[in-house]
């Protein structure tokens, strides 16, 4: 996730300070992981540095730096490209399952046990998952539906090898 | 408590067998999945728990009775009295209006017609679908079909309610809806609910899953 662009497309809607920033992102897109307030700053003097954003004012007070910022012109140019452009399908071609699976084999272990205590695993993760959408708002329902689409396609691949575990005992025998 | 249990049931079809030795037991209150392929038996597992299908060996014991011990009329009883059924698709009478449809297994039980009436306007109250009361099953679109027929598996205030794929003919969208409504009411009146699905994300809303593989079933061992 760029941070950048999510506090320029956050910054889009007026001027902000860091801390109503940092509010905003956790709000929407923190979840379970409520940003620093280290990193707001320092995106926000990249940000500057390279004219996507400019001070609106200072606001005298008590507390940590009180600066305001506006995005400019060339922040607005660069939250739309960054929108218009897909982001890259991740390849999924290296992951540790099949790594587990192929070295449990090798190693005269049993694979079907890896692969059943990984289902158990992700089963639990997605009553988590779908209990907090039952209780949340449609914010919720589509973060959580998010993760529990990714997680079911990891269990059907679990599935789909448990019933080619044979097969794959076979060619790495050879 | 426990208020159903399944013991090394068997059954085949013809030389085909369906379970080799299946079992599970469920609590009162408790939603249990039962997952598994096409053709593991998951099915056949459900209908012997309901009292559907005799298994040829084996035993289904609900509330201490031994299912296998009771005639062909005392188990139907057992069914329209303590049991609920929703399935994957045709279940309610198309010639009936939904508010019939709901209101017919306690008409079945001899309640007057708007006795029975006003609790399925309530129970199709509480699945959002009031709105299709007077329209027949064919005029209303899948998923308020399917919310039409928890309703009538409700309405009867079960002990246990039994769902084949109930989202298996609706897209994820209202499938989603059904099965938030569904569970919704099951925890509220403290039904217990056996849910066979294929479906990763619909078994994600019992409490745990039952894996039936080649007819044979395995209570998950529980991770970390």
């Amino acid at each position: 996730m760029s941070l950048g662009h999510a506090l320029l497309g956050l910054l889009e809607r007026g001027p902000g300070h860091g801390y109503d920033l940092k509010k905003a992102y956790d709000d929407r897109f923190g979840q379970d992981r409520p940003l620093h307030y280290g990193q707001v700053y320092t995106t926000l003097s990249r940000l500057l540095r390279n004219g996507l954003v400019q001070e609106a004012g200072v606001e005298a007070g008590a507390g940590p730096e009180r600066k305001r910022y506006a995005i400019t012109d060339a922040g607005v140019t660069d939250v739309e490209t960054w929108l218009a452009t897909p982001e890259k399908p991740e390849p999924y071609l290296q992951n540790t399952l099949y790594t587990k699976v192929v070295l449990a084999l090798l190693s005269g272990r049993a694979a079907a046990g890896v692969l059943d205590s990984q289902r158990a695993a992700h089963l639990d993760a997605m009553r988590v998952l779908t209990r907090r959408k039952t209780d949340g708002d449609l914010a919720d329902q589509l973060i959580c539906d998010y993760a529990l689409f990714h997680l079911e396609a990891d269990l059907r691949w679990l599935e789909l090898t448990a019933d080619r575990l044979d097969q794959l005992a076979e060619r790495i025998g050879r | 408590m426990t208020l159903l249990v399944a013991e090394d049931l068997h059954k085949a079809f013809g030389p085909t067998p369906a379970l080799v030795g299946a079992g599970l037991s469920i609590g009162a209150g408790e939603i249990v999945a039962i997952m598994g392929p096409s053709g593991s038996g998951k099915s056949t597992l459900l209908h012997c728990l309901a009292g559907i299908l005799r298994p040829d060996r084996g035993t289904v014991r609900y509330q201490d009775v031994d299912l296998g011990s009771l005639s062909d009329g005392k188990r139907s009883e057992l069914r329209r009295t303590e049991f609920g059924f929703v399935f994957q698709f045709g279940q309610l009478v198309p010639e009936l209006t939904c508010l019939e449809n709901v209101a017919l297994p306690l008409r079945l039980a001899g309640l007057k017609r708007r006795d029975a009436e006003s609790r399925a306007v309530e129970g199709l109250a509480r699945l959002e679908v009031a709105d299709v009361a007077g329209k027949r099953p064919g005029e209303t679109s899948g998923g308020q079909g399917q919310r039409v027929a928890v309703a009538r598996a409700l309405v009867t205030s079960p002990k246990v309610i039994f769902a084949d794929e109930p989202t298996g003919a609706l897209d994820s969208l209202n499938g989603e809806r059904v099965m938030t409504l569904f569970l919704g009411a099951v925890r509220a009146s403290g039904t217990a609910v056996v849910l066979v699905t294929h479906e990763p994300r619909v078994a994600a809303y019992a409490d745990r899953e039952v894996v039936v593989r080649d007819g044979r079933s395995r209570e998950v061992e529980r991770a970390g």
